[in-house]
């Protein structure tokens, strides 16, 4: 049984059907890259997992827990941490603060401290910053405190929007080499990107989100070799 | 000294604004919308401790007890049933929705209470008066007004920044959406609003009819538009901005009855309003929140 199993999963936007069936695994240590233009459902996705829509029908299966039915709250408890698109991290309370927030539903004060210990450093520029306001942090800095604050809850998987998007060359390389770093510590990743190229390089497996279906899966290094990804996402 | 005496008494009207204030910011900040009645909240505390204390002779203690209790239940039970079913409507459904919910306390009321005015006790009229200097005195009630909105505050700002309730509050407040992906429960979060709120409104009621003791079923409309005027001024969903807004409020208010014309201070007041909003339209402390992509 995979970790994460999504099956026939239907979501409407309003009266838009932005998912049409679709369904994926994800297995336990893998990284699984979903790729696809803008607007093919990505973002969809990952807010229908993690409670933040309603879906219409199908199901998401989170070791043996219907998560469609979970209250969204339940859901980081679980071990499923979301960094969502555009970061979303509270912009007026400080670094500190924010991490402590990712850290929410966790009770025994020393692990989150030993948990706080490994995220600066891993991030030693959210340390030297941790009393800053998180919003007069550079958008670079702000996804290294997504980031941080997701790993806060200790999760056994991780949901990654758009990780790389708007950053600068450097900070994208630091992000990809991150993720390497969370899959090598035992964490699974569920990485959407439209950064194909970077996905495909970093996953295990992806599939190609087109108009809210799925229209093609397999292997990373298969897919970086079709013909139709290459020329639709890779811009060979 | 006149000057003095008209300065303190401000500061305590306007710090029983505050306090409604602030359950109107909590609310708009944590929930997004504008809890109109909030106001009627305050007549039914007021109504609340009367009748503990008239027919039930209840001490003082015990009957203000016994109104912030009813109150805070109500802003609960309020919340569950007239709002939490709008949590996606459209803001202008819930502003009705919270019209209705004023006018429904205020006939509730009538119908029990009826018209009359009821003379409220003063509470505080154990509280020695305090003579500062010659021509100078304030009242117990005063005193015991100041004291308790410092009190209350200092306690409202340290559970709001120290405490996992308050940070959770913070958090729904920023961003509903992530918050909710920290664990934080929404609902949870937006029903311990609208109790402290209302919890406020009680304490709130008890000062402002010690002071001026007429209570009827219209008693809490005037100080609630008025406390969201301070709201307002002092930048809706600011914390710091409701207590700024609240005592400001209440000092301009007393100082144009004194010195300009008792019947038109609430048109000062509302001119004052128009002209901070006019130079800052986020009110005094409001914040502009600036996206970063």
């Amino acid at each position: 049984m995979a970790m994460l199993e999504v099956r026939d999963l239907v979501v409407n936007y309003g009266s838009i059907n932005a998912i049409k069936k679709i369904s994926f695994d994800v297995n336990e240590g893998e990284v699984v890259a979903l790729i696809g233009a803008n607007g093919a459902g990505k973002t969809t996705t990952l807010h229908t997992i993690t409670g933040l829509l309603k879906a219409k029908s199908g199901s998401v299966m989170f070791e043996g827990t219907e998560l469609l039915k979970t209250p969204p709250h339940k859901i980081v408890e679980m071990g499923m941490a979301h960094v969502p698109e555009g970061r979303r991290i509270f912009q007026q309370l400080s670094v500190y603060k924010n991490l402590t927030l990712g850290a929410f539903t966790r009770k025994d004060k020393d692990s989150i401290d030993a948990t706080l210990k490994m995220v600066y450093s891993k991030f030693p520029r959210l340390e030297e910053r941790k009393k800053q306001i998180a919003g007069t942090l550079s958008g670079g800095e702000q996804q290294m405190l997504a980031m941080g604050r997701a790993l806060m809850s200790k999760p056994k998987i991780i949901l990654m929007d758009e990780p790389s998007m708007g950053l600068s060359p450097l900070f994208v390389a630091e992000v990809f080499k991150i993720i390497e770093e969370i899959r090598a510590s035992g964490t699974t990743v569920l990485l959407v990107e439209q950064n194909a190229k970077k996905a495909l390089e970093i996953a295990d497996r992806a599939y190609v989100l087109e108009t809210g279906k799925i229209v093609l899966s397999g292997g990373a290094k298969e897919l970086m070799n079709n013909e139709s990804v290459k020329k639709a996402y890779l811009g060979e | 000294m006149n000057f003095l005496s008209y300065l303190i008494s401000g500061v305590s009207l306007g710090s029983v604004y505050a306090l409604i204030a602030l359950g109107y910011t909590m609310v708009y900040g944590i929930a997004k919308m504008l809890n109109f009645a909030h106001g009627d909240i305050i007549m039914i505390g007021g109504f609340v401790v009367f009748t503990a204390i008239s027919s039930a002779a209840t001490s003082p203690v015990i009957a203000i007890i016994c109104g912030i209790i009813v109150c805070t239940l109500l802003g609960v039970v309020i919340e569950k049933v007239a709002y939490k079913p709008l949590r996606n409507a459209s803001p202008l459904a819930v502003l009705i929705t919270a019209i209705g919910v004023s006018y429904l306390l205020q006939n509730v009321a009538l119908l029990i209470f009826g018209s009359a005015s009821k003379n409220f006790p003063n509470l505080f009229k154990n509280v020695p008066d305090w003579h500062v200097a010659e021509g100078l005195t304030v009242s117990g009630v005063t005193i015991v007004t100041i004291c308790v909105t410092v009190v209350i505050m200092v306690g409202l700002t340290l559970f709001i920044h120290y405490t996992k309730p308050g940070t959770a509050m913070q958090a729904v407040s920023e961003d509903r959406g992530a918050a909710q992906l920290m664990g934080v429960n929404v609902n949870t979060t937006i029903s311990l609003t609208f109790a402290i709120g209302s919890a406020l409104a009680a304490v709130a009621s008890v000062l402002l009819c010690s002071a001026y003791p007429l209570l009827n079923p219209y008693t809490g409309a005037m100080p609630g538009i008025k406390a969201f005027v301070a709201a307002v001024f002092g930048g809706i969903g600011s914390i710091p901005g409701a207590m700024i807004g609240g005592i400001l409020l209440g000092v301009i208010e007393n100082l144009s009855k004194a010195y300009i014309s008792s019947q038109l201070s609430d048109a000062i007041v509302f001119a004052v309003l128009i002209i901070i909003l006019s130079l800052k339209p986020t009110g005094i402390l409001g914040k502009k929140i600036r996206e970063k992509v």
